[in-house]
């Protein structure tokens, strides 16, 4: 017997993209639905829960890439992450995933069971295997919970704040995207010429790692490989090379389009359209144009 | 405090994906993986005795000696003659029994996850196999009585964590831990610190593959024939698009 599990964090927006990967792997499929989160609890927990799952499938969020490979340890299975698909293939689970920054792909089979597997959840078809989930979340069940020996102390890592850094929208949800890179040149660019532009395609604003890291825009913003994992009908990449890292963020978006001084640059090779000029002399006059055209 | 840092040898990142041949990659620049640099400089701004540790081809001495030159105070290297890509319980148990051998950390550090596999395990599965406590996508650390507390990113933001030490750490990037690039005069000095070598035959540990095996590897093929337009035209397209969107 296949027995699938399925563990979502807070919200459910994975949860369809989790069931679609559990129904393709076929089986029963149970989902667990993780409220209060602490990691030692969780993993605690968990270890105990998914006893006897021949997989246990992630989302590719904080928590679940934080307790996936423990867990697996944990459990005597194996562990592999970011996954764009997966299958059993005589009984052991193989799982197909980007490696090499975006540049390959390998398909990886598990050793030992149960396999567990974190996923890019969007890349499957939306399923409802097992989802809504039954019973009280596991962190709350602290007859579960409850650590053995040594462990029973105080915990040894605690969460004791959070903070959310934007009350805006989700970036995986936005349906336009305006994303600025190293190319921009500072924070000014951010805030004067591509804010204005993304305001007036109603866009959200993303970033290269390169920008993020020279404190330009929030870290929140990355969009890549180690970044968010966004899908919007039209991605508009200014001053950003598209270096295979970052390509890894936005490979399921609709339309990617460019504005870069560097007719060679990579991220041409992956839009339909764009345009070869500073972008300090196309964003006004495009903002210009969007108006006029609004109007 | 005393920190330990793990450091990985990988085939140059930046390689654009039109030169990238798999047949290739055993011959690419090496250098050392960014997240592991991250983790590093998140050590020395946090400050303590920091120790570096590679587990990896004899070549991976170069990573090592620059991480001394970038101010790290020791360094060690298993030296892997037998495994040419060790799956993530292995690297974990190798680490393990050199952070055995080694003794005494009260933090251990490694990136989120490597530049080439990109697996983002090894620090999850060193924590399990030391059996401590760990905590994944730090990206800075402060003191605290009995322990550090830490800040690490979320999708929506930033949560605040205590930890009692020792702890595994796993490091991603932001704004404040850009590695430092080494002063001249310290990489000539790195030259001459001592490097502590270890086998796999002093650690006694296997190295075979047993969490996972890679079947199958190619190059996805995926090109879009760009159009490029005038402002007019951009102005225009990007309305038409966005007007469905
Ligand atoms: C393990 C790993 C994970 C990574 N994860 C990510 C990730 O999640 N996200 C990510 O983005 N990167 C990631 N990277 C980094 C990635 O490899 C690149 O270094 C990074 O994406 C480069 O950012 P950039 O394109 O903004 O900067 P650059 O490469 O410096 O490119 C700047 C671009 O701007 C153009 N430009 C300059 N001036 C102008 C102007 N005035 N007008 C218009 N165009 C201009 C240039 O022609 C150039 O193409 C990762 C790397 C590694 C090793
Ligand atoms: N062979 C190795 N030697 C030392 N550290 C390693 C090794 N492999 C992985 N690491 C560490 O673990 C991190 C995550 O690697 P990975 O789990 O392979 O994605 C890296 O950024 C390093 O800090």
């Amino acid at each position: 017997m296949n027995d699938v599990v399925i563990v979502l964090f807070g919200n459910d927006r994975a949860a369809e993209g989790l069931a679609g990967a559990a129904q393709r792997l076929g089986g029963t499929v149970r989902a667990i639905r993780v409220e209060e989160y602490q990691p030692e609890e969780c993993l605690t927990a968990l270890a105990e829960e998914c006893k006897g799952a021949r997989a246990i499938l992630f989302s590719n969020d904080t928590y679940s890439q934080e307790v996936a490979p423990r867990l697996a340890h944990r459990l005597g299975g194996s562990c592999v992450g970011d996954g764009i698909d997966v299958q059993f293939v005589d009984g052991r689970l193989r799982v197909t995933r980007q490696v090499y920054g975006g540049k390959a792909e390998a398909v990886i089979a598990l050793k030992r069971t149960p396999g567990v597997a974190w996923l890019r959840a969007r890349s499957f078809a939306p399923g409802n295997a097992g989802v809504p989930p039954a019973g009280p979340p596991p962190s709350r069940r602290r007859d579960a919970a409850e650590p053995a020996g040594e462990d029973a102390g105080a915990p040894k890592t605690r969460i004791v704040e959070r903070t959310a850094s934007q009350s805006e929208a989700r970036l995986e949800d936005a349906r336009v995207i305006v994303s600025g890179g190293r190319g921009i040149g500072g924070p000014e660019g951010f805030a004067q010429e591509l804010q204005p532009l993304a305001q007036l395609l109603g866009a959200q604003m993303a970033a290269s790692r390169a920008a993020c890291d020279a404190g330009w825009v929030p870290p929140t913003w990355q969009v890549g490989q180690t970044g968010k994992k966004v899908a919007p009908d039209l991605y508009l990449a200014i001053g950003i090379t598209g270096a295979s890292q970052h390509m890894a963020g936005i490979s399921e978006a609709k339309q990617i389009a460019a504005i870069n001084i560097d007719r060679d640059a990579p991220i041409f090779k992956h839009c339909r359209f764009g345009i070869v000029e500073d972008y300090r002399k196309v964003v006004p006059l495009l903002r210009q144009k969007l108006s006029e055209l609004q109007r | 405090m005393n920190i330990l840092v793990c450091l990985k040898q990988i085939p140059d990142p930046e390689i654009p994906a039109r030169d990238f041949r798999i047949a290739d990659i055993g011959s690419a620049n090496l250098v050392s993986d960014i997240f592991g640099e991250n983790a590093l400089e998140t050590a020395l701004q946090f400050g303590g005795k920091i120790t570096v540790l590679s587990f990896g081809a004899p070549s991976a001495e170069d990573t090592l000696r620059k991480a001394l030159a970038m101010k790290a105070d020791a360094a060690a290297l298993v030296i892997n003659d037998t495994n040419p890509n060790p799956d993530p319980l292995a690297v974990a148990q190798v680490l393990a029994a050199a952070v055995r051998k080694l003794g005494g950390f009260d933090l251990i550090l490694t990136g989120r996850e490597s530049g080439d596999w990109g697996a983002g395990q090894t620090g999850s599965l060193l924590a399990e196999e030391l059996g401590l406590p760990c905590v994944s996508f730090v990206d800075s650390i402060e003191g605290r009585e009995g322990g550090v507390r830490l800040r690490r990113q979320t999708e929506s933001g930033f949560e605040v964590i205590e930890a009692s030490t020792p702890v595994v750490l796993t490091i991603t990037n932001d704004e404040h831990n850009v590695p430092r690039i080494p002063k001249v005069r310290d990489v000539m000095a790195a030259h001459r610190q001592p490097l502590t070598t270890f086998t796999l035959a002093d650690l006694g540990v296997d190295v075979s593959n047993r969490w996972y095996e890679v079947i199958e590897m190619s190059i996805p093929t995926k090109e879009t024939a760009c159009e490029f337009l005038t402002v007019e035209e951009l102005a225009q397209r990007l309305l038409e698009v966005t007007a469905g969107a």
